[in-house]
């Protein structure tokens, strides 16, 4: 296999850490020196060799151990994955989705075969080796969109159309920014993004609605979100928030740096065959402070995109009250100088900080 | 006085309006506390409307004060009950055994009408059929997104988890399913810092 799995963990002593390959690789989320909500979606049609962006679903250095967290997550609290009656055909749809992608992205690490009705699947880093009947529930261990999204790195969150409005009517979310899928199943898309500041004033979800409705079978599309998010915690549920909120105090100008991560989610839409559903895969990646500003540009634009966001997301997004801390880490990383448009590192024009 | 303007809020926030006498088949009407008033002002403009409705009432701390003035309207069929989990099981079989032309009167607090419009669509009646009219308290239905438990009639901001004890402070995210609005640990980052409670709305 071409990946080495890291064994590390989430929580607790937290010993989560991206190589120098997956930093290369990490998705960081601005394309410019500033940040304002946008429906910033693209066609997901892969993208540069090595890229997050380049398979359908993305495996990284990370995936057992995220899938061990989401083990232990869902023994805790079943109530992470759950689906309405409405949505077991989209579950065939989205295992089918992923099996599929998986193999023919990954032939060395997944292999699905198929006569008729009757499939075998293997996942060869998850030690998995299962047959069973195609839309037969009986013949998994799980229903089927907890059974593959045991085995796939990401929240997923499926969505039924209908009305000419979106549904989120199942999911498997253990890896979300703070928000329940035990609260939010079964609402509407303009009801689910309510608490949201300024976006609903300014049209966003009426146009990403609009957007959603139409995206096709066989053309994907995607968009980068982002967030922060005090020690590498996957699960930073609303559920268990009495729990870690106090780990956002233990920040300090000697820890941030380490302390710190920028969350970022992969957001990516896929049209399913049989039950018209769309399928959200949320894809969270998480680099330190200290390990995005190795990237010159990436700490020159990072100090300017969180000294010039607007309260509200600040507050939104969780961290306003240890801006003044960030800001102070950031700034030592801004000499000033432009930085180039896109999100790339530019490492060819500009080396690495130690 | 009883009726409340709420102020403009989120988008899934549920709005009410006046119950409007309707044609229809049958009529039931499910109500609590002052929500009674609204039946008694819609039997006031047309006191024939009762003689096909069923009325589940619960009177909550309103104690006679409108179940001698419901007693007087000739309601052809009148229940009157301690608690709305008490009256659910006689609500969805009423709903159950419903013909099409069924019209749904709500009035109330918002527990009340959020839970009977929950149980009310769940058997499959059209939204189309329901109206709702909010009366008296402006106490909120709230779910303890940590423990998952339900406490009724909150009514200021932070309150008490009833079920895990927890000091909660309220969300303004609704949820349809649940009828309930979401209560968030207000002292997850700094425990024991608990702001003074003061009314909703206030």
């Amino acid at each position: 296999m071409t990946i080495q799995f890291n064994d590390e963990t989430f929580r607790g002593d937290y010993t989560f850490k991206n190589s120098g390959w997956a930093l290369k690789r990490f998705p960081f989320p601005f394309h410019e020196d500033s940040y304002m909500y946008s429906v910033n979606m693209e066609q997901h049609k892969g993208g540069p060799a090595g890229s997050i962006y380049e398979k359908r679903f993305d495996v990284d250095e990370h995936y057992l151990s995220e899938m061990r967290d989401r083990a232990e997550v869902l023994k805790e609290d079943p109530l992470r994955c759950q689906s309405l009656p409405n949505m077991t055909l989209a579950g065939w749809d989205l295992l089918e989705l992923i099996m599929v992608s998986k193999s023919e992205d990954y032939p060395d690490m997944f292999e699905l075969q198929r006569k008729g009705d009757k499939w075998r699947w293997i996942n060869k880093p998850m030690e998995i080796d299962d047959s069973f009947t195609f839309l037969d529930e009986a013949t998994l261990p799980y229903g089927p969109m907890e059974y593959i999204t045991r085995q796939t790195q990401g929240d997923f969150v499926v969505l039924d159309q209908r009305d000419e409005n979106l549904w989120m009517d199942a999911g498997m979310v253990t890896t979300q920014a703070d928000w329940s899928l035990d609260f939010d199943i079964g609402m509407n898309f303009f009801e689910w993004h309510a608490p949201v500041p300024k976006a609903h004033e300014m049209g966003i979800f009426v146009r990403a609605l609009k957007f959603l409705l139409n995206v096709q079978q066989g053309a994907p599309a995607r968009r980068l979100n982002w967030t922060m998010t005090v020690n590498p915690l996957l699960d930073t549920s609303p559920e268990n928030y009495h729990k870690w909120g106090t780990q956002k105090r233990t920040v300090t100008a000697d820890n941030i740096g380490e302390k710190q991560f920028l969350r970022v989610e992969l957001q990516t839409f896929f049209r399913l065959p049989r039950s018209n559903a769309l399928v959200f895969p949320i894809r969270c990646y998480l680099a330190s402070f200290n390990d995005l500003m190795t990237v010159p540009k990436w700490g020159r634009r990072l100090h300017r995109v969180i000294r010039d966001l607007p309260e509200e997301l600040a507050t939104y997004k969780g961290f306003i009250d240890n801006r003044p801390m960030m800001l102070d880490y950031l700034s030592k990383f801004d000499d000033g100088k432009p930085t180039s448009n896109g999100i790339w590192p530019d490492r060819e024009t500009e080396p690495l900080r130690d | 006085m009883s009726n409340f303007s709420f102020p403009e809020s989120i988008k899934s926030r549920p709005t009410y309006a006046k119950l409007e006498a309707r044609a229809g088949k049958s009529y039931l009407f499910v109500a609590d506390a002052e929500g009674a008033e609204a039946i008694i002002d819609l039997a006031s403009n047309d006191k024939s409307l009762m003689f096909k409705a069923h009325v589940i009432y619960i009177p909550k701390n309103t104690g006679k004060k409108y179940t001698s003035q419901l007693e007087k309207l000739d309601i052809n069929q009148l229940y009157i009950g301690p608690s709305y989990t008490a009256a659910q099981s006689r609500l969805k079989r009423t709903l159950e055994s419903s013909h099409m032309g069924l019209q749904l009167f709500l009035s109330g607090t918002e527990g009340l009408i959020g839970q009977a419009q929950r149980d009310a669509m769940a058997a499959g009646i059209p939204h189309t059929a329901i109206q709702s009219e909010h009366r008296g308290s402006v106490g909120r239905r709230m779910q303890c997104v940590h423990c998952k438990g339900i406490t009724e009639d909150v009514d200021v901001d932070p309150f008490v988890c009833s079920h895990c004890g927890l000091s909660l402070f309220v969300r303004d995210h609704y949820s349809r399913r649940l009828a309930a609005f979401q209560g968030v640990c207000i002292d997850a980052e700094e425990p024991g810092n608990i702001p003074t409670a003061v009314e909703l709305y206030k």
